[in-house]
C-alpha cells in the first residue's frame, strides 16, 4: 500500500514536472511569436494589438474579401505573428475602399464593425526619413502628398525657407491626426528604399503629457490654474497643492529642503 | 449473449477463423477501398473549396463558396463555421467574441458531438493525409517504434493548451498548431509551416507510429472527448466475429477495438474512434459497419432474439 502510494505520488510529480517544462517552452514560443506583432500592419478597424492577437482566429476571411489582395496571412517562420493578417504597403497598400469590405467578414470582432468611415481607420502612421526624402533634400518631389487619399490633411507640403541664395524647399509633413496608415505614400515614394514608411505609431509617436501647456494655443489664460489659493497648512500640503495644476510636482511645490 | 464473450486472444469454439484476403478483381479492390476513397475525396474536396474561394474567388449564385479556413469560415456567405477548440481557447483569454464565431463554433461542435463523433480527424483534417502516408510507409518498411508514448499525452496537451490560453492571453494551441499552419499555407500561401508538417511525418514514420494523431494532438483529444455520445458509430456484430483481429491490425487507435466492450454494447464505444472505417472492409466476416445508435440498438435486440430462438 505504502509503495503504491509512493508510486502514485512519484508518477504525478513526474507528470507535473513534464507538463511544467512543456508549458514553459510553449509559453516562450507564444511570447516570441506575439512580440513580432510590433512590425505588423493590421487591416482597418483592428483592435489594439493585444486584443487583436487574442481575438483574431486566423481564418483569412478579411484577406479573401480584400479586392486588391492587400491583406496577406503571415506564414510560419515569417517576421509576423503566425497566421494573422497584415499588409506590406511598399508592395500593395490599402486602397481605402469606402465600403471597407474586409471588416464585415471578420467572425470574431478582431476587426471592429463600428468602423464605418475608412478615413477613421488607423492602420499605422506615415513617417518620413528626412535625410533621404527627395523633397527634404531640396528636389521637387511631393509624390507622397499627391497620392495621399487624405490629401491636404494627412500630408501637407510646407514651404521651408533656407538661407539667402539657396532656393526654398517644399517639404512634406505628416499629420498623425489624419493619417490612416494606408501606405499609398510608401508605395509611391520614388527613392530606392521608401523614404516615407508606415510604422506602428507606438514605435515612433511620443506624447507630451498633461503637464505641458502650449499657452499660445489656449484661449483661456494659462494663469487661471494658478489663481491665489490660501497657502496650505503644513500638515496637508501634499494633499492640496498639486490638484489644480497638472504638472505641479515635487519640484515646484515650494517645499523646503 | 454476454456470457459468451470471449477474451481477445481466444478463438470462439466451433468457428473457423478466416483472415483477410485482398480481393483479386479491380472492382473488388475499389469496393474495399470505398471508405478510403471517400475520405480522400472529402479531405481534398474541402481543401479545394477553401483554396478555390481564396485564390480564384469561386462563387455559387454570387456568394463565395467557402471562405476562410478550418479555424473559421463561412459557407455560401450564410452559414458560419468555426473550430470549437480554437474558440474555447479564445474565450479563456477572457475576450468577448462576436456572435458569428460563437454560432459557427456551436454548429461545428453540435455536428461532431451529436452526429459524427471524432470524424474530423479522419475525414477533414489535412494532417491526416500526411500521417496516413507516414503510417502506410512505416508499415511497408516495418519500422519499429523508437520509443513508447502514452496515448493520454494528448489530454495533457489539451489541458495545457487551455491553461496557457488563460495565462498568456492568446489562444495557445492556435499560435503553434501545425494543423492550422498546414491548412492556412495550402489555402493562403506556402511558408515554413510545412517544416512542422515534415516533422510530424518523420515522427510518425520513424519515432512512434501514429505519433501525432494518436498520441499528441490536442485537437484530436478535444474531439475524442466531444464525440463520446455521437450517433454515428461503428456497429459490432458479436455473433459473426471470430476475433481474428484483422481490424485491430489496421486501426490507428487500436484501443478502441476492445472486443469485450464492443460485444457488450454492439458498437465501438470509445470517443477516440475516428470513424476512419479502415476496419469495416477488412473484416472477413462483415462484423463491422457504420450505423446510428438507435438502429444499432434495434439490430442488437434482433440479434439477441435470434440467438434465443431454439434452433
Amino acid at each position: 500500500m505504502e509503495k503504491k502510494r509512493r508510486d502514485f505520488l512519484l508518477k504525478s510529480a513526474q507528470g507535473a514536472a513534464l507538463a511544467a517544462c512543456g508549458g514553459l517552452i510553449w509559453t516562450h514560443l507564444l511570447r516570441q511569436e506575439a512580440s513580432a506583432a510590433a512590425l505588423a500592419l493590421r487591416p482597418p478597424g483592428a483592435l489594439p494589438e493585444n486584443d487583436f492577437a487574442a481575438q483574431c482566429i486566423k481564418c483569412g476571411q478579411c484577406a479573401n474579401a480584400c479586392p486588391y489582395d492587400t491583406l496577406k496571412m503571415a506564414t510560419a517562420g515569417s517576421s509576423m505573428p503566425v497566421g494573422t493578417p497584415y499588409f506590406e504597403p511598399r508592395k500593395v497598400p490599402c486602397y481605402m475602399c469606402p465600403d471597407i469590405p474586409c471588416v464585415p467578414p471578420c467572425p470574431t470582432g478582431a476587426l471592429t464593425k463600428s468602423l464605418k468611415d475608412i478615413n477613421k481607420a488607423r492602420m499605422g502612421l506615415a513617417v518620413i526619413d528626412e535625410e533621404n526624402c527627395l523633397s527634404w533634400l531640396g528636389l521637387r518631389c511631393e509624390v507622397c502628398y499627391r497620392v495621399c487619399p487624405v490629401k491636404g490633411k494627412a500630408i501637407t507640403v510646407e514651404n521651408h525657407p533656407r538661407k539667402i541664395s539657396k532656393h526654398a524647399m517644399f517639404v512634406p509633413l505628416v499629420h498623425a491626426e489624419h493619417c490612416t496608415g494606408c501606405g499609398l505614400c510608401e508605395q509611391a515614394c520614388p527613392t530606392q528604399e521608401a523614404a516615407i514608411r508606415i510604422i506602428n505609431p507606438k514605435l515612433v509617436q511620443g506624447k507630451i503629457g498633461d503637464h505641458y501647456r502650449l499657452g499660445w494655443k489656449r484661449e483661456d489664460p494659462i494663469t487661471q490654474d494658478f489663481a491665489a489659493t490660501p497657502p496650505p497648512a503644513q500638515s496637508d500640503s501634499q494633499k492640496s497643492a498639486p490638484k489644480t495644476a497638472p504638472g505641479m510636482d515635487v519640484l515646484n511645490q515650494g517645499v523646503d529642503y | 449473449m454476454h456470457a459468451q464473450v470471449q477474451p481477445f486472444d481466444e478463438i470462439k469454439p466451433g468457428r473457423v477463423v478466416r483472415l483477410y484476403t485482398p480481393p483479386a478483381t479491380i472492382s473488388g479492390k475499389l469496393w474495399n477501398w470505398r471508405y478510403l476513397i471517400l475520405r480522400r475525396v472529402t479531405q481534398l474536396g474541402i481543401l479545394a473549396m477553401f483554396f478555390g474561394t481564396a485564390r480564384y474567388g469561386w462563387e455559387v449564385a454570387g456568394r463565395p463558396l467557402l471562405s476562410g479556413n478550418l479555424s473559421a469560415s463561412e459557407f455560401l456567405g450564410i452559414i458560419p463555421m468555426a473550430d470549437p477548440f480554437a474558440v474555447l481557447q479564445q474565450l479563456l483569454t477572457l475576450h468577448v467574441l462576436d456572435k458569428e464565431v460563437l454560432i459557427g463554433a456551436a454548429i461545428v461542435l453540435g455536428f461532431y458531438a451529436l452526429i459524427a463523433g471524432r470524424t474530423f480527424c479522419a475525414w477533414v483534417c489535412p494532417v491526416n493525409l500526411v500521417t496516413d502516408a507516414a503510417g502506410w510507409l512505416s508499415a511497408k518498411l516495418r519500422v519499429p517504434d523508437f520509443c513508447s508514448l502514452s496515448r493520454n499525452v494528448r489530454y495533457w496537451f489539451l489541458a495545457l493548451a487551455l491553461l496557457l490560453s488563460a495565462l498568456t492571453g492568446i489562444a495557445a494551441f492556435e499560435w503553434v498548431s501545425p494543423i492550422s499552419m498546414l491548412h492556412r499555407e495550402i489555402v493562403f500561401g506556402i511558408g515554413l509551416g510545412l517544416t512542422a508538417i515534415a516533422g510530424i511525418f518523420l515522427l510518425d514514420l520513424l519515432v512512434v507510429k501514429h505519433g501525432w494523431c494518436g498520441h499528441l494532438c490536442p485537437l484530436g483529444a478535444f474531439y475524442s472527448l466531444v464525440g463520446r455520445i455521437a450517433q454515428l458509430r461503428v456497429r459490432f456484430d458479436d455473433n459473426s466475429c471470430t476475433r481474428c483481429a484483422e481490424c485491430v491490425r489496421v486501426c490507428p487507435e487500436p484501443k478502441v477495438l476492445d472486443f469485450k466492450l464492443a460485444a457488450e454494447n454492439g458498437l465501438v464505444v470509445s470517443g477516440e474512434c475516428t470513424n476512419c472505417a479502415r476496419c469495416i472492409p477488412i473484416c472477413p466476416e462483415n462484423s463491422l459497419s457504420f450505423d446510428f445508435r438507435p438502429l444499432i440498438k434495434q439490430h442488437n435486440l434482433n440479434a439477441l432474439q435470434q440467438a434465443r430462438r431454439p434452433a
